[in-house]
């Protein structure tokens, strides 16, 4: 056991070069999915079908096809096509559009679940859509879109692991080579585990901290004891004062 | 005669003051083949207050909902000041306006809801000034200073920055009449604004829109099984049994001696309620 926390410390460097791989793929994979989460799922939430049609065609193209026979395509087809990109944006781009696409899912479907009479007062009131979306629909949607995207951006950081086909030295990557270094399989991926489940932590902390600010601009929860009450994850919406 | 081809008229026209705030023109709405109006002609005066009366499913909500243009009409017209609203006739064609149109044919109607609708997200003040800034081109010192007055008006000048979520429900439709009226209405809709109340809660808010009645010329169309403020606000009642009009007069006389059976029948189950 000395021996690999010895093996474990001196390889520490590389661990951190494959963790920055990870973390570029998943911050960079979910700022792109998020974009086109909002493009498709805007588009899906119109009442265009010119819009809507062509969204919908694209987001069950990307959710209904392999993420690693994506990434394989975009690195091994596209340079037979004349384009060259490197590993790290293949990467990067395989998992938002494949994510983007589940995503779109949760951007329409969050749309839609806000209260009828939301969208009949701004109707009352004669705002144009674009207004009505961007300042009433779209900022009580997104609380709703919150747990649902924080879910696949966990599910993304673990899909990061398979850009290790395409020769990148991510965090799975360093971590088999920590086996080999060590010989200790039980060891090495242990480790593993536990730093994709501390990345993991760390993401979910910070998307109930988003949720917790939504909520407390829709008035539905206090703005106090906000550190407290992320880390226990025991805040649940107030219930709204009617009648 | 409106809803033919004959140019729309502005409302400074002298001749356009002659008419009707509200007409109705044939007009049929069906949900799927659920026929709720059929056939249905009415019109009411500028500045009239009328109220809506019927059993639920008569189709007097869908009649505000209609104007609201919240639901289409299947067929017919419905002409504001005499403007076409949603559609207009063209030769024998009846042809849909295009949507900015009907959007900017609805800025000076505006509603109050049963269960309110203000956005969560913005402060009272927030609620009120959205409209008056991005839809009538105000200032946000003009609307501001507006929807100042309208809280003070509807007793809650010192809500302006709070959230609507933590005011009562009567706090809350009164802003919702407020944030109608920072839109300068012609026309105002009131859909059920008490049912969703708590009766102590009923009162403020009925007061609120008496006064409103009492100093404004806004033509009026209201449902409401309040027949108190009904007789008191109203000049005029509809009667609504299946999507047609039985019964329309006066409050005095309607109330007191109604003609048909129907009417009668509804008034006093309302009544002992």
């Amino acid at each position: 056991m000395t021996d690999n926390l010895t093996t474990l410390f001196s390889y520490a460097p590389q661990l951190w070069d494959g963790l920055k791989i990870t973390f570029l793929l998943t911050a960079g994979g979910a700022a792109g999915a998020l974009l086109i989460a909002l493009v498709l799922g805007l588009a899906m939430a119109s009442p265009y079908r010119w819009l809507g049609i062509p969204a919908r065609i694209v987001v069950e193209f990307f959710r209904g096809t392999s993420l690693l026979v994506q990434l394989f395509w975009l690195f091994y087809v596209l340079p037979l096509l004349g384009a060259n990109l490197d590993p790290l944006s293949c990467g990067i781009f395989a998992l938002a559009l494949n994510y983007g696409a589940y995503s779109a899912e949760v951007v329409r479907s969050s749309i839609a679940h806000v209260d009828r009479g939301q969208w009949e007062a701004a109707t009352a009131l004669s705002l144009s859509p674009v207004r009505m979306m961007r300042r009433i629909i779209f900022p009580q949607a997104w609380l709703l879109m919150i747990p649902s995207l924080a879910t696949l951006l966990i599910q993304l950081l673990k899909g990061t692991a398979v850009v290790s086909f395409i020769t990148l030295q991510d965090l799975t990557d360093r971590i088999d080579q920590l086996r080999q270094a060590t010989g200790d399989t039980f060891f090495a991926y242990t480790v593993g585990l536990l730093l994709y489940f501390v990345l993991a932590w760390l993401l979910q902390v910070g998307m109930d901290a988003l949720e917790h600010r939504a909520a407390v601009a829709l008035g539905r929860r206090e703005k106090s004891g906000r550190l407290r009450s992320v880390l226990s994850r025991r805040h649940r919406p107030k219930k709204e004062v009617l009648g | 005669m409106p809803g033919t081809d004959e140019t729309p008229q502005s409302r400074a026209d002298g001749a356009a003051a002659a008419q009707p705030a509200i007409e109705f023109i044939d007009v049929e709405k069906r949900f799927g083949d659920n026929v709720v109006l059929q056939d249905l002609n009415f019109s009411v005066a500028p500045g009239e207050r009328v109220t809506l009366i019927g059993p639920s499913g008569s189709g007097k909500t869908t009649i505000l909902r209609l104007i609201m243009t919240l639901e289409s009409l299947t067929d017919g017209y419905i002409c504001v000041h005499g403007r076409p609203l949603t559609h207009e006739k063209r030769g024998d064609r009846r042809v849909a306006l295009p949507k900015k149109q009907v959007r900017s044919n609805t800025k000076r109607i505006g509603m109050v809801f049963q269960h309110f609708n203000l956005f969560p997200n913005m402060t009272v003040a927030e609620n009120i000034i959205e409209a008056p800034i991005h839809v009538l081109g105000m200032s946000r010192a003009d609307a501001l200073e507006k929807a100042r007055a309208l809280l003070k008006r509807v007793g809650l000048a010192d809500k302006e920055n709070e959230h609507p979520t933590k005011l009562s429900g009567g706090q809350q439709q009164r802003v919702a009449i407020a944030r109608a009226l920072a839109m300068d209405p012609e026309v105002l809709l009131l859909d059920e604004v008490t049912s969703a109340l708590d009766p102590e809660l009923v009162d403020d808010v009925l007061g609120a829109l008496r006064e409103i009645a009492e100093t404004t010329d806004i033509t009026m169309l209201i449902v409401t099984h309040e027949m108190q403020f009904a007789r008191d606000v109203s000049q005029r009642v509809m009667m609504f049994s299946d999507g047609q009009i039985i019964e329309d007069g006066p409050p005095d006389e309607i109330f007191t001696r109604p003609q048909h059976e129907r009417t009668a029948k509804f008034l006093s189950a309302v009544l002992e309620h």
